[in-house]
């Protein structure tokens, strides 16, 4: 080797090999990086070493044996990795192991991936032999009771890889070592089947336990592996599709994606059995005489063009969906907009961060996620507001996790006792609806303490004195009796954020989904201008994005009022640009919100509608004017994976391909652009929703549609999108790239705002604020609060989840969850069945006694058509995002006598 | 049973280093460790669960189930062993339909096994309550229960 050595390095010797290694790493990460094999047990990629299994024992200068995996490497060592002295220890160590160890390879389902068969191998020990050295194993039944994987602790040789994944990586510490001596095992709290304890179900675990004691339920290996993204959240993680013929057999996480680094969750790790559902649609339907009929795709497609080509218009309105790609939301938006001649296209990010676009446009100048998700771990304070992170966004929570493990503060503020409050230094638990109170009453604490930033509040803001007016209504009396949160909890949890190094907003619908929801917005971004918080790394302003695309769909354009990349459609420079590209004449007036859209159609002006993957009866508040609505339709066309309770009112029903079955681009929530690759063909006749959209355009004689691949359309959008000028497809298959990224040489950018902020003249905006109540307050009549939020094991409507028998019955119902004391006011039980009542509607479901909840607020989800909870809430709505106020509205409980 | 839960946590700051003491002090008071007590315990000292529960196994103190009204302890020492406890042992398994280590759903029967109650020549032996009874067969058993002992 040479003398090219960076600081960073070490040079030392292995068996006599020179090598150079990184400093601060350990010997047995140094050898296995340069493909020297050591055995090891106990050892895992990520996670601090344990130093329990004895296996990766070295001889070192002095002669003295060492662990390799906890010792690190220095300048100029000599370690030898085999000799007879290293060697007896070993297999001591080995057969110790192995004698302690079910042995019946032949059926375990880790065979050949098993390390102690590794082992085993290499030291040379015959495990017949080791028959007769076994002592009477004390039986401890196979668990099975995880619908994804079994445990089998027969088979384990308690090296503690489990364990301390479940704790240091997921927090969540499920598992622990317990009992004693020979007895000594891996034990959920109360020795209870692990489906009891607090597991979430990721799986991790069973990844990285090196035997079969953790295992997988289905087994299946599969012949070939596909790279792909994770198509459930807006996290984005990288995946691998296991595929064997057309059938997708598992998933693994991918190492080398930086949002996940190999990290998966429940649903994107397991939840894959909806793509090859034998109830997936997979040929064209047309509604005769209110029964649908199978046709062919010709008869569908001609069908379809001749009866939307009547609406050509304001009379047509397009849903487009934050499941599908860019390249199908650009041609779905593209359609709408030069063929039907109308701007009226939205789709459900109007319910979740329309107000955060609407909010952090107004003040910084761009709506996303400031920086990035890897920086999250970094950061010296975290505060998250209105997001119950670790079950909608599980793999953005392990970068919180980490984030405490390295010292770092968590503020968390959520009515609800949501998991992340056992981690969290300061829990504020508010009253619902009050977030505005709670952070403007944070910031006068703030800035009569003189804790904010003032040179940056100087040199990169503007507005801060009419913002600091508005500050006076927020005096702590007020502001406690307004939040409920105590006094002295508002002031240090405004020190600990003022006072730290870095300190990181997340949020999520907590603060977008009410009448308010774009003052909250406001709030958030007002408290990181304050402090000075973005513009630098583990800092920032970060709403976190609910669906994979939905980041992408909006960027896309698929909103009445934009273009791709947020261009005006009321900007006249602007539609000249895109009525050259597109060849047609353009609207020049925005089009209409989605809760417009159902209003037009319920008054008769929309009368056609093409709605693409959004179940819009389950997914928009008060669900049964949404059916009136549609009902009322002249014609309505659906696109969708599987026949929904929306599809059931479609004219026409198409059948799309999941993701597994096309290719395209996909946009995380910190702007991360990044590539999803076919592994399977479509399953029946089913079709990519670009294809379909081309087809109807191309039948109604448009030009601009005859892409062959969505290669193209990246590159069309390219060169009409400045933030994705330079995004092509070439150039994600090395990676993904974070917008703005402008063009071919820019790399992108992973925090926005560092020397000027996307506003128009660069600088950052306060906003002035006052307390706007919730629309609908409780009373008399209806007396609580209901809120609702969403489950870790469902997704939104749960149109893929609840195709996935495991995910069922981890979580197959929706309960009323309810506070104790309540519930015995009311007479109710545990698992009693409850009607939940508002103006609006009634719910059934059962009661679950929780102290998660305070006095006075109920919580349900909305993913199960048998409750469908937005039958109750409230369609007001904040004025200037049109989100509707899905947090918060009144109702009142009743025992269900029948 | 004097003090509740939330009293015996007031005594402590709640630190990682309090939780054996806290144990101690809850199974002195409802003698055993309750499982909702160690949920309790788990959210005052932020310490998982999972590892309360592990950590209270370790130690042959602790028992998670309360004490029956008759407690009954079978020896397991050498000589009652080769006497043949085992067998006693799981006829009184058999007899209550409980495993060891439980207590009967009706809190009448507890059952546990000790080593040497240092009557090995009346092996095999056991204790009940705070007598022990000696020379045990299977058809003992029976006895041991109609019996109106306290
Ligand atoms: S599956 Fe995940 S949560 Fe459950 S025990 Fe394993 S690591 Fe912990
Ligand atoms: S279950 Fe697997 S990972 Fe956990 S301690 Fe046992 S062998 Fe190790
Ligand atoms: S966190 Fe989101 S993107 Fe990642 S695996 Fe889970 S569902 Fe998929
Ligand atoms: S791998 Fe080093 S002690 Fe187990
Ligand atoms: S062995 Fe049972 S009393 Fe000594």
């Amino acid at each position: 080797m040479n003398n090219n050595m960076n600081n960073n390095e070490v040079a030392l010797n292995i068996d006599g090999l020179q090598i150079k290694a990184n400093k601060g790493i350990t010997i047995l990460q140094a050898a296995l990086e340069n493909n020297i094999y050591i055995p090891n047990l106990c050892y895992s990629p990520y996670l601090k070493p344990g130093g329990a299994c004895r296996l990766c024992m070295v001889e070192i200068d002095d002669g003295r044996l060492v662990t390799s995996c906890e010792t690190p490497v220095e300048q100029g060592m000599n370690v030898v990795t085999e000799n007879s002295k290293i060697n007896n220890v070993r297999k001591l160590v080995a057969e110790l192991l192995i004698a302690n160890h079910e042995v019946d390879c032949l059926t375990c389902a880790k065979n050949d991936h098993c390390k102690l068969q590794e082992i085993a191998a290499y030291l040379g020990i015959e495990k017949e032999k080791l028959g007769n050295l076994r002592r009477v194993l004390f039986e401890i039944p196979k668990d099975t009771s995880n619908p994804f994987f079994d445990r089998d602790l027969g088979k384990c040789i308690l090296c503690g890889i489990c364990v301390r994944i479940c704790r240091d990586i997921l927090g969540v510490s499920a598992i622990d070592f317990g009992f004693r001596g020979y007895e000594t095992r891996i034990t959920t709290f109360s020795d209870k089947p692990i489906l009891e304890s607090s597991c979430v179900s990721c799986g991790e675990c069973v990844v990285g336990c090196p035997v079969g004691a953790l295992v997988p339920k289905n087994t299946l290996q599969p012949s070939r592996e596909v790279k792909t993204i994770c198509p459930y959240c807006g996290v984005g993680c990288g995946i691998y599709l296991g595929v064997r013929g057309n059938t997708i057999v598992n998933v693994r996480g991918d190492s080398d994606n930086p949002v996940n680094k190999g990290n998966l969750c429940v649903k994107g790790r397991f939840g894959y059995n909806f793509i090859n559902h034998p109830k997936r649609l997979t040929t064209p339907l047309i509604k005769r005489n209110g029964k649908f009929i199978e046709v062919t795709w010709d008869e569908a497609l001609d069908y379809i063009a001749r009866n939307i080509s009547k609406y050509v218009g304001d009379s047509f309105a397009a849903i487009a969906s934050a499941k599908c790609s860019n390249e199908e939301n650009y041609v779905f938006q593209k359609f709408t907009r030069a063929v039907m001649g109308t701007n009226n296209i939205d789709h459900c990010a109007r319910l979740c961060h329309v107000s955060t676009v609407a909010g952090l446009g107004k003040t910084l100048g761009s709506g996303a996620m400031t920086n990035t998700i890897a920086e999250i771990a970094d950061s010296a304070c975290i505060f998250a507001i209105g997001t119950n992170t670790t079950s909608t966004h599980p793999i953005t929570a392990l970068g919180i996790i980490k984030a405490v493990q390295n010292g770092g503060k968590l503020i968390v503020a959520n009515p609800r006792e949501i998991d992340l409050c056992r981690h969290a230094d300061i829990w504020l638990q508010h009253c619902p609806g009050t977030d505005v109170v709670l952070l403007m009453g944070m910031m006068r604490q703030i800035v009569d303490r003189e804790l904010f930033d003032s040179s940056f509040v100087n040199d990169r803001c503007e507005n801060f004195n009419l913002f600091k007016k508005s500050l006076r209504e927020f005096d702590l009396d007020s502001v406690e009796k307004i939040t409920g949160v105590n006094k002295d909890k508002i002031i240090e949890a405004a020190k600990t954020f003022a006072s730290s190094k870095t300190a990181s907003i997340l949020y999520s619908m907590g603060i977008t989904q009410h009448s308010h929801g774009t003052d909250n917005v406001i709030a958030v971004s007002n408290l990181a201008l304050l402090t000075g918080n973005i513009g630098k790394p583990s800092a920032g302003v970060n709403p976190l994005r609910g669906q994979n695309n939905v980041q992408g769909s909006c960027d896309m354009g698929c909103l009445p009022d934009v273009y791709p990349g947020y261009q005006s459609v009321e900007d006249y420079k602007i539609l000249e640009k895109f009525q050259r590209a597109w060849d047609c004449k353009l609207n020049k007036s925005s089009g209409l919100t989605l809760p417009q859209i159902i209003e037009s159609a319920h008054d008769g002006k929309i009368r056609a509608m093409y709605i693409v993957g959004e179940n819009l009866i389950l997914s928009e508040p008060n669900s049964s004017h949404v059916i009136e609505s549609l009902e009322k339709l002249e014609f309505a066309v659906v696109q969708d994976i599987f026949l929904t309770e929306t599809a059931l009112l479609a004219d026409v029903v198409l059948p799309a391909c999941t993701f597994a079955e096309r290719d395209g681009t996909f946009t995380n929530t910190e702007r991360r652009v990044q590539l999803f690759q076919r592994a399977i063909k479509p399953l029946g006749s089913s079709k990519p929703d670009w294809w379909i959209t081309c087809e109807i355009s191309k039948r109604l004689g448009a030009k601009g549609f005859d892409f062959h691949n969505t290669k193209e359309i990246l590159e069309e959008i390219a060169s009409l999108t400045p933030i994705y000028g330079g995004i092509f497809y070439d150039r994600l298959e090395k990676g993904g790239l974070q917008w703005p990224c402008s063009d071919a040489e820019d790399n992108g950018t992973s925090i926005l705002h560092m020397n000027q902020f996307a506003t128009e003249n660069g600088k950052g905006k306060f906003l002035p604020l006052s307390y706007k109540p919730s629309a609908e307050l409780p009373d008399n009549e209806y007396p609580f609060i209901l809120t609702t939020g969403r489950s870790l094991y469902q997704y939104h409507t749960g149109t893929m989840t609840r195709m996935v028998e495991g995910l069922n019955k981890l979580y197959g119902h929706d309960f009323v969850e309810i506070n104790p004391k309540d519930a015995s006011d009311l007479d109710i039980n545990h698992d009693e069945f409850v009607r939940v009542i508002s103006r609006r509607g009634e719910v059934k479901a059962k009661a679950k006694l929780t102290d998660a909840l305070p006095k006075g607020v109920i919580f349900m989800t909305f993913h199960f058509a048998e409750t469908p909870t937005n039958i109750l809430t409230n369609s007001a709505m904040d004025p200037i995002s049109n989100t509707p106020e899905l947090k918060f509205c009144a109702v009142k409980i009743e025992k269900d006598t029948e | 049973m004097g003090k509740d839960l939330r009293e015996i946590l007031s005594f402590y700051k709640g630190d990682r280093s309090n939780l054996i003491p806290i144990l101690q002090d809850i199974q002195a008071n409802f003698g055993y460790l309750p499982e909702n007590a160690i949920l309790e315990i788990s959210k005052f000292t932020k310490i998982p669960e999972s590892e309360i529960y592990g950590v209270a196994t370790f130690y042959a103190q602790f028992r998670f189930t309360p004490i029956g009204k008759k407690h009954i302890m079978v020896c397991e020492g050498t000589a009652c062993h080769v006497k043949g406890a085992d067998q006693i042992m799981e006829g009184i398994e058999r007899y209550l339909d409980i495993k060891e280590g439980e207590t009967t759903p009706d809190l009448e029967c507890s059952l546990e096994s000790v080593a040497c109650l240092g009557c090995c020549a009346l092996a095999p032996c056991a204790m009940v309550n705070e007598k022990v009874e000696s020379n045990l067969t299977l058809k003992d058993i029976k006895k041991l229960f109609s019996k109106n002992s306290k």
